[in-house]
This record gives structure tokens, sequence and C-alpha cells, in this order.
């Protein structure tokens, strides 16, 4: 059983040096760390229970098939799912929008309806919508961002919800900002004039207790390798009214009731969704990863990561000309991002990884956020279960020295 | 931070602090974009080309520190030159980003050696380049660092 005092060992990729120097992992937004759980997790099912799913009649296929099944079921109650018919697996946050996008969007959008965005989606919440809007003559729409504070314009959101406005998606948490949306207002707010919602989950299903019926969201998009499970894995939880109405987004085996030589016909969610063989072997460590987290108790993680992202917020701010990113108050994600006009983000994270820091520089797949703001990309420092306030101690001394170096004195 | 300092030479910090030759040039008859999508980086390259010779020459965008040096020193070494001398800095100037050998001449360009050691950042290094020679060609199709092996 985990715990926090002892939680670092879980994590065997901590405990290395990089460039002469131990690690300090603040990468975490991008992907977590996998506890040894997880990584036993893998190896015991590719040991023991490999065998492919579904319709096998043989001990191997059988337990695979639990095991592939029982993930659905776990992750199922991880989000307070009503059933698990409504889990869908898929390769993570990314391909999980683009089926609500190409599935729901290619039956129930038209010309003259309005897809409802945020000014802070990540690429993937925005590059789908944009390609089904082009394939139905839909129109996209957004919600604007109040500047570098980094919240959703609210007394806006009577002008852009519309009757017109069929699916509203958003995030949870934004990956550049920080910022922790009121999502629950907001599909309170979309389901009174009629219009589904999807929520980007991809940087709140590792950090905050995820509940999809008290949110009251249609959709709700994850990565697993964002709350330390594998890469290659993921879901999208969708109500199962809505499911069993949206045609398949991929054709193939294991998605048909029975298949003719002109037509076919389909099973009901999750099988509809999942065509062809499904990636059980990593399906297996979002169990492992939801038992690790809860042992953890989510409250206490969404609390640990959310005074991470505050402390450095505070520690970063006396640093000379440093433009921080976020909420400066109230609700912060476990994330702090920042720019400097004459130290591009790049050369900071170069020189970081000198001392051992891993951060990531660029645009954080907010393209157009970037440009609003007027900044061609930050520096972002993310944090997990396994940060401790002395690492952010490290990053601002490293930040020092190359602010020093940049600046010639 | 040897390797570092390798990098980030005295002459890079000088042209990242004090960019030659940026900005716009009102006279251009000649201009390629050029863009690294991975980084973000921008180059926008500006000539005017005066028969067979690069007349005038500068630059604007944002980049790291290797890719805004290097598009400055670039625009103080085309000046002047014809496409063909051109191409020629361009195979020494790669030459020294990739393996690390100082320029045959004493130069500042020697100064890009450090960038070797350091794979990731050879584009941005040869960004700036990439869009002048294109610039030059009348290609007008961006420049960009992926479709390159460098």
């Amino acid at each position: 059983m985990p715990n926090w005092s002892t939680l670092r060992d879980d994590f065997p990729a901590l405990h290395q040096q990089v460039n002469g120097k131990p690690l300090v992992y603040l990468d975490n937004a991008a992907t977590t760390q996998r506890p040894r759980a997880v990584i036993d997790a893998l190896s015991h099912f590719y040991e023991r229970d490999n065998a492919n799913v579904h319709r096998g009649l043989h001990a191997l296929s059988m337990r695979a098939t639990d095991a592939y099944e029982g993930a659905r079921a776990r992750v199922a109650q991880f989000l307070n799912a009503a059933a698990s018919e409504e889990i869908i697996f898929t390769r993570g946050t990314t391909e999980s929008i683009n089926l609500v996008a190409a599935s729901w969007g290619s039956a129930h959008l038209k010309a003259g309806d309005v897809i409802l965005l945020t000014e802070m989606e990540h690429h993937s919440n925005l590059v789908p919508w944009q390609l089904i809007a082009q394939r139905t003559g839909a129109k996209l729409r957004y919600l604007p961002v109040t500047g570098d504070e980094g919240l959703l314009d609210l007394a806006q959101l009577d002008r852009v919800l519309t009757p017109e406005v069929k699916v509203f998606a958003f995030t949870h948490i934004s990956n550049s900002l920080g910022t922790i949306n009121p999502v629950a207002e907001l599909c309170a707010r979309a389901k009174k004039i009629g219009a589904i919602t999807v929520i980007d989950g991809a940087q709140s299903i590792g950090h905050l207790p995820v509940d999809v019926r008290a949110l009251g969201c249609d959709f709700y998009a994850f990565s697993g390798h964002k709350m330390g499970a594998v890469t290659g894995i993921g879901a999208l939880y969708g109500r199962r009214a809505l499911l069993d109405a949206m045609p398949p987004y991929q054709g193939g085996g294991g998605m048909i009731s029975s298949v003719d030589f002109f037509e076919s016909r389909w099973k009901p969610s999750p099988e509809r969704f999942e065509a062809g063989t499904p990636n059980f072997g990593d399906a297996v460590t979002l169990t492992a990863a939801c038992d690790y987290l809860d042992a953890l108790g989510r409250d206490r993680i969404a609390r640990h990561d959310s005074e991470l992202g505050r402390l450095a917020y505070e520690k970063l701010s006396v640093l000379p000309g440093i433009r921080l990113l976020g909420p400066k108050t109230g609700p912060r994600g476990g994330l702090v991002s920042f720019a400097f006009a004459d130290v591009h983000a790049h050369d900071i994270v170069t020189f970081a990884d000198e001392d051992g820091i891993a951060l990531r520089g660029g645009h954080h797949c907010n393209q157009p956020l970037m440009r609003k703001l007027g900044l061609t990309g930050t520096t972002r420092a993310s944090f997990y279960v396994y940060n401790t306030p002395e690492e952010i101690d490290v990053l601002v001394a490293s930040l020092r020295r190359i602010l020093k170096f940049f600046s010639g004195s | 931070m040897s390797d570092l300092t390798d990098l980030y030479q005295q002459v890079i910090l000088d042209h990242n602090r004090r960019p030659r030759n940026r900005g716009k040039l009102p006279s251009a008859n000649r201009v390629a974009h050029g863009d690294n999508p991975t980084c973000g980086d921008q180059c926008d390259v500006y000539l005017r080309v005066d028969g067979d010779r690069i007349a005038e020459i500068s630059f604007d965008g944002s980049g790291c520190a290797i890719s805004q040096a290097s598009a400055s020193l670039m625009t103080t070494r085309l000046k002047g030159k014809t496409a063909a001398e051109a191409e020629k800095l361009y195979a020494e100037f790669h030459d020294i980003v990739t393996t690390g050998k100082e320029p045959e001449e004493i130069s500042d360009v020697g100064a890009f050696a450090g960038v070797h050691a350091f794979p990731a950042r050879i584009k941005c290094a040869t960004l700036g380049w990439h869009a002048a020679l294109n610039a030059l060609k009348g290609d007008p199709a961006p420049a960009t660092t992926e479709s390159h092996t460098d």
C-alpha cells in the first residue's frame, strides 16, 4: 500500500542522476512517471495472462478478458460513471475527443449549428472540432480568456452560449495556465440550452477527484499516462443514452452484431466504438493506477498538487522580469507557466536540464492562446504526487543562475 | 556547465542580445518564411537581390538564442554575396554545426561548433539559413526544418 512518507520509493525513474545532479522531474503535465505497481501490472499481464480478449474460450483468453473488462469497471468506478458500458477505451484524450467529434458530430451537427470552445483549449480539443466543422458546415465560437490571469470570462457566457450551440467542449484544468475551470457550472449552463458538454480531462484525471455525474457532463476524455498508467491507453466516458444513439467511429472486428456483404449491424457501447483488437495489455495498468491514486487519496493529491502550484507561483514571482501566467488567487492546478522577455523558453529548458531539472518550453499545444497573449511560448513546471517544496527551491536557484548568465552580469 | 558554455558562446549571446539586421527590409524583392513547428521558432528573411548579388538582407522572427543569433550572424555573412557563394557558406556552416569542426578561416561562425553536441538544436541553428536560401531561389514554399534531415 502506498503512503505519502515513502511514495518517492514507488517510482523507480525518479532515482537517477541527470548531468550529475539528482533528477528533479517537473514535466508531469506532459506525462507522469509510473509507480512500480503499474510497471509490475504490465509485466504480470504479459508474463501470465496474455491472450486476445473476447470470444476466447481458453483459460488465458478468459483471464485477459477479465483483466480488460475489470479495467473498464475500475475506470467506471474511478469516475463514478453509472455503468461500465459508459467507458470506451481509446489511445488517450486526443482519440477520445476525436471519437466524440467525428461520431456524435457527424450524426448531429449541420450548417447553422455552433460548436462552442474556449480560448484555452489544447490543440487536441480544438483541431478535431475544426475538422468536423468543415465537414458539417457548423461554426466554431470561443468563450474568451481574461489575459495573463487565464480565467474564463464568464461574464461573456450568456453572449456566446446561445441556442445555436449544440456542443460545448472545454478543458477541466488548463495545461498552460494551471486554471481550474468551474466545469460543473459550465455543464449546468449548457444543459439549460440543450447543448451537450465534453470535458477535456487530460490534466484533471490524475490530480482531482472526478465524479462525472456530479459534474453533469455528457462526455469526459482522459489519458492513462497522465495519471501514472502507461502511454497508449485512455478512455472516453459518455452518457449511455448518447453513446447508444451514436454511429461507429471505426469499423472492424469486435464492434458488429452481424455483417452482411453490403451492410452490418452494430453492437451497443462500448464494443461499437472499439473496432479491432483492443489495447488490453495497457488497459490493465489503468486498474493499477486507479488503485494507487485511490490509496493515496484523491482529495489529498488535489491539495498537494495545488499547494505546490501555488508555492511555485509565489517563489517564482520574485525573479526579475518574470511574467507569470494563470490565476493569481483562487483554485490553481499543480503547474506554473512563465516567460521572460529576454530569455527564450528553450534556452531555459536546456540550461535547467544541466541542473537535472526536467521542464517543458514552447507553446504547449496552445498556439492560439499564446498568440492572443502575445507570447511565442512559455516555460512550464508541472507537479505530481512525488514532487516536494525543496524541488521548487532547486528550480528557483537554477533560474537565477540562468538569468544571470543571459544578462551577461 | 562546460558543454553549455561551448554551446552558448559569447558571440552567440552577443548576437542574441543585439541582433544585427533585424526587422523588415522595405526594399526587399525576395522574402521567405522559415519555421520549426516542433519548437514554434519562426524566421522571415528579406533580401534585396541586385543582379546576382545580395545587396541587402535582414531577418525577423522569434526563437531560442541559438536560432536568433544564427540568423543574425548569417545576415552579416551573406551581405554582398552571390547565390553560389551563399550556398558555399551554408555548406561550411552546416559542416560546423553537424561535426563541430572549426571553420577554415578564423570567423565568428566557429562559435556555432558547440551546437554539434546538441543534435536537437542543429535545426535551430540552420533555420535562418534555410529561409535565406529559399528566398534566393525564389521558392514560395516556407522553409521548414522538419522536412530536412538536419
